[in-house]
């Protein structure tokens, strides 16, 4: 750590937080201040960097305590608003997972299926203060009598709804195109036969693990803005793999770290946290996620400085390959390239399409910046960092 | 190539006369029959898609107006829930029309009605459901 010219803390930085002096930026801004004046010079004059993404993200869900009822229950099955949701945790408690259909869903019986309402689209309207209807059956114990619950709830008359999200903000995620001869609808979005469409999910150069590519300041207990509220990365995501091949810059070259959040759903907004049907694939929830980034020397400056022309991806075959679990070689793409909305597979120049918003990855940053910069929002210092290797 | 779905209504002295072939003989018109019925009074209606080029179809309509035909618009249309789209642009990979379109560099998506086709392959590809199929005139539907 000694052998950088700037050393900052994060006291340093709340204290600037506090006292109204913090300069932050977001990480698109960034960009030019370190092409300007350096990573040393911007390391002086930075204090934090924002980050921002919305996308599809699979993998979220909520932790509910729903109160008991008299006479009590031992809920065992439970529904909200007809989507099952997992009772076995307590006696009250369930988690509700955003790719939860409802039940008589017709699914993929009449084939691409709709997918119209499911987990994601319970917790949109949820935090949009809706009323939802939650059923439980028990079998009925001594203690807790009931065989049924029946309640009409809205958020706030729960006792506690916790987002839990165990696997979000991917770093980096495959590029989808389809090279077979027949429409496929995959997570990814429907892809077009021979190639019609190349589909890419990442904020890119907004990103929040693109700017922090080894996880120097993000782990246990960074606050970060999240579905509208303040949240807390808790842990490393699932699927998190530091160790896949990297740039020179440090940012991976296929899909690797991950993010497990949480936050308390009160805060939350129906803007930043919206369910989605993805034709022919199932129901998810669109996250708004944003991390602050501390910008603690000049290399994180150099860091946060990474732009979609140096962001790298893999293109991916989801026609044949990937289901059948092969590697496709079919190249690399940058985001810039991918932005720029055409990009070239096996010498055809296609459409590349974004499934993940840039509009909202840019409010996200922006939001944070001025919570930050009103003082509302100081930074959470990691007690351990996220795994790097 | 110019499409679009009308109503026609045939006052009761009409109804004897070919009116409609006459699209297709004398306009150059491919027109589809959707519905088609006698009202108690004698008087006819016809639900009708045609297709052509902009020219023919308005001298067509002209022609069948002349007859004394009443002719409605009768045509769905796409509409966007501007509060549910999230601007990710998953549309643009299936509108075949480029009605759906990113502006770029500020990666909104933009809709431009002129150019719909209203095949409706944007309201099911679209995550949020923010693309809504509507009538285009309400009475229609009442």
């Amino acid at each position: 750590m000694g052998s950088f010219k700037v050393q900052k803390t994060y006291q340093q930085i709340n204290d600037k937080i506090r006292s109204g002096d913090v300069v932050v930026v977001t990480a698109e801004e960034m960009i030019d201040i370190v092409a300007a004046n350096g990573p040393e010079e911007a390391a002086h004059e930075v204090d934090v960097v924002t980050t921002g993404t919305f996308a599809p993200m699979c993998s979220s869900g909520a932790f509910i305590n729903f109160g008991h009822s008299a006479p009590g229950t031992k809920a065992a099955k439970v529904w909200i608003n007809n989507v099952p949701a997992y009772g076995g945790i307590a006696a009250v408690d369930c988690y509700l997972g955003a790719t939860e259909p409802c039940e008589d869903d017709p699914l993929n019986k009449v084939y691409p299926g709709e997918f119209l309402y499911g987990g994601g689209h319970v917790l949109q309207d949820l935090v949009a203060g809706k009323k939802v209807h939650i059923k439980a059956t028990a079998y009925g114990t001594d203690c807790y009598p009931s065989r049924e619950y029946e309640k009409i709830v809205t958020l706030k008359s729960l006792p506690q709804a916790t987002l839990c999200n165990p696997r979000n903000g991917y770093q980096n995620y495959n590029c989808a195109v389809n090279l077979t001869n027949k429409t496929v609808y995959t997570y990814m979005g429907a892809l077009k036969p021979r190639g019609g469409n190349a589909n890419y999910c990442s904020a890119g150069q907004l990103s929040p693990l693109f700017n922090d590519p080894y996880y120097r300041t993000i782990g246990l207990g960074t606050r970060i803005f999240l579905g509208g509220g303040v949240g807390y990365v808790t842990w490393h995501g699932t699927q998190h793999r530091p160790g896949v091949k990297r740039a020179e810059n440090g940012t991976p070259l296929n899909p690797a770290g991950t993010l497990w959040v949480m936050g308390d759903m009160q805060q939350m907004s129906p803007d930043w946290l919206v369910g989605v049907s993805i034709q022919g694939y199932g129901c998810s929830l669109a996250v708004g996620l944003g991390v602050p980034i501390p910008i603690l020397n000049e290399e994180m400056a150099r860091f946060t400085a990474v732009s979609d022309a140096e962001i790298f991806t893999q293109i991916v075959d989801y026609g044949n390959d990937y289901p059948k679990g092969k590697t496709s070689n079919l190249g690399q793409v940058s985001y810039a390239e991918l932005k720029s909305g055409f990009i070239t597979v096996k010498g055809k120049t296609i459409p590349s399409v974004p499934l993940s918003s840039m509009v909202k990855a840019r409010q996200i940053a922006e939001t944070l910046k001025q919570w930050i910069a009103a003082g509302t929002f100081e930074l959470g210092t990691p007690q351990f960092t996220l795994p790097a290797a | 190539m110019y499409s679009k779905i009308l109503k026609l209504r045939f006052p009761v002295t009409e109804v004897q006369k070919p009116v409609v072939c006459n699209l297709a003989r004398e306009y150059d018109l491919v027109f589809n029959i959707l519905n088609a019925g006698i009202l108690p009074r004698k008087e006819g209606f016809m639900v009708l898609e045609i297709s052509g080029s902009r020219k023919n179809f308005k001298d067509g309509v002209n022609y069948l107006k002349r007859q004394g035909v009443d002719v409605q618009n009768a045509s769905q249309e796409i509409k966007r829930n501007e509060k549910k789209c999230t601007h990710c642009g998953s549309c643009t990979a299936v509108c075949p029309t480029g009605a759906l379109s990113i502006k770029r560099p500020e990666m909104v998506v933009e809709f431009d009605q002129q150019k719909c086709s209203v095949c409706e392959l944007c309201v099911t590809a679209c995550p949020p459901r923010a693309m809504d199929v509507r009538p285009t005139d309400q009475l229609f539907f009442e």
